[in-house]
């Protein structure tokens, strides 16, 4: 697979390690009461839906920026890939 | 129809025209007392033991294609009990157990060849390792030898000992480990249901799940609707879509894992052999074809087909081992769909809906497992209590942090 970055164009998958769904973006906050059930759900539950997938990859031996690729899964196309800091940022992360 | 010598011996000597269909092909009825979804391997022996040992009726088995189109066809066919943690030891072991008797159980010749698995250890850590678990599996009553280099020469002596990167050190041996071949096991469970009065229904895609008040009433499906009193799921590598139809999100991801086979090649390899510095593991067929896979390619897939670089990944493994490997050609590559869960490890349980039952999770290793899942699925469906050696493979144990994490990696699942 080829992964378009934002940044320096086509790069090969190799070059980048795989962490999963990008919703890990959303990492709870871990002094909310309910902050157990929702870690439980951020560290073991997954949509893992066919289709189009988004989730981060991490350009390990690169630039070293995380990316955030939407990807259908069943056909292994890519179809849009993010920088995750912009797709964090615009979801209202403070840094 | 019972198979035996003295039948085909008579089917020789008229002409073949006895034989019949080893299976029904039945039209659905409106409700059964047990349906289970997924016929493969593991959804068609919960059927049969869910007859045989549990004494249940109407039951039946929905496959969305054929039987045995999934996983139970695309696995690299190797059986052992060579785990080391408590919660899933037993439960293979039981697995193990059962495959010694099956063909006799089955009246099917499933082609179990025990020939045993041998497991490299290339450093003095690593044997540390091995000794730890060989000695863990012998605590639970499994055979485990470690073997020394000599013994390891002794046993395969093509293998590449003075591996600048990775000489072999030793071995773990599991001798009443060995291969199966798939598709029997899937025909012969198939037949045994069948006989025992199971529906086999094919080319039966589940697409809803009614559930009222919090119960299963049965499944919607691309032939009608069945009614259902207990719905028992077991689609490996599809549970998060399955299991969404009943609103359930689980802690898995698909995966795809590409397994290889070589042309045919004479007698060359007695068992199964693992590679312990990459991930690399051969055996051969009957029909000589070397039988080979490695990881996963890492990222999430329902493809069942996987990329080029594991591919090479997986032929490095197997020249650094055996560099004679390089002399085969390449029959066949394929990739499979894997529940891969949080912890590595399976779930065996009921789920929040009354009356519907789970059965995933397997990762990369749900082959051997097929007889020991089919048995302790149905004696949950049956009885409503796990089997004693399933009871740590509960859905809530991620939340109750009792995972089952023979690698110790935690929650990524491709690392598993």
């Amino acid at each position: 697979m080829l992964i378009p970055h934002p940044l320096l164009g086509p790069r090969d998958a190799q070059e980048f390690t795989y962490l999963g769904d990008a919703a890990l973006i959303d990492r709870p906050d871990g002094l909310a009461a309910d902050a157990a059930e929702r870690f439980f759900d951020y560290g073991y539950l997954r949509d893992n839906p066919p289709g189009e997938h988004r989730e981060l990859w991490f350009h390990e031996q690169g630039d070293r920026s995380w990316l955030v690729v939407t990807r259908n899964i069943t056909t292994h196309e890519i179809v849009r890939v993010e920088l995750a800091r912009d797709v964090a940022l615009a979801r209202g992360r403070g840094r | 129809m019972r198979y035996s010598g003295f039948r085909i011996i008579r089917e020789a000597l008229t002409g073949h025209r006895g034989w019949g269909p080893a299976w029904r092909d039945p039209v659905p009825q409106a409700a059964y007392d047990y349906v289970i979804v997924g016929g493969g391997g593991h959804g068609l022996a919960t059927a049969y033991y869910l007859a045989k040992t549990y004494g249940k009726a109407r039951i039946a088995v929905l496959e969305k294609g054929w039987i045995g189109s999934g996983n139970a066809g695309r696995n690299t066919t190797i059986i052992r009990s060579n785990y080391l943690l408590d919660g899933n030891e037993p439960f293979y072991e039981l697995s193990m157990q059962l495959w010694e008797g099956l063909e006799q159980e089955l009246n099917y010749n499933a082609m179990i060849s025990q020939r045993g698995i041998l497991n490299l250890c290339h450093s003095d850590g690593q044997r540390d390792a091995y000794r730890r678990r060989g000695n863990a599996m012998r605590l639970n009553g499994v055979d485990a030898e470690l073997l020394d280099r000599d013994g390891v020469r002794a046993m395969a002596p093509f293998l590449d000992f003075d591996n600048a990167r990775f000489p072999i050190k030793g071995g773990l041996v599991q001798r009443r480990a060995g291969t199966a071949r798939h598709d029997a096991v899937v025909w012969g469970y198939a037949r045994g249901a069948d006989r025992l009065g199971v529906d086999i229904i094919q080319n039966c895609e589940v697409t809803g799940m009614r559930i009222e008040g919090g119960r299963i009433l049965g499944l919607e499906t691309t032939r009608g609707f069945i009614g259902a009193g207990k719905v028992g799921v077991a689609v490996a590598g599809n549970s998060s879509r399955v299991m969404a139809m009943a609103g359930m999100r689980l802690p898995m991801e698909s995966h795809v894992l590409q397994a290889f086979v070589s042309e045919g090649l004479k007698p060359l390899i007695p068992g199964v052999i693992t590679f312990g510095a990459g991930h690399f593991y051969v055996s051969q067929s009957d029909k000589g074809g070397l039988v080979f896979g490695g990881d996963i390619d890492g990222y999430n897939s329902y493809a069942q087909r996987g990329n080029l670089p594991v591919v090479e990944d997986v032929c490095e493994g197997g020249m650094a081992l055996m560099p004679m490997i390089g002399r085969a050609r390449l029959l066949r590559i394929w990739g499979g769909i894997m529940d891969m869960s949080m912890d590595g490890s399976p779930i065996i349980d009921r789920t929040d809906v009354d009356g519907l039952y789970f059965n995933g999770g397997w990762c990369y290793g749900g082959f051997k497992a097929t007889p020991g899942s089919g048995l302790c699925f149905a004696h949950l469906l049956a009885t409503d209590s796990p089997q004693a050696t399933a009871a740590a493979m509960r859905l809530d144990r991620f939340r109750r942090g009792l995972l089952i994490d023979e690698k110790g990696v935690g929650n990524q699942p491709n690392l598993h």
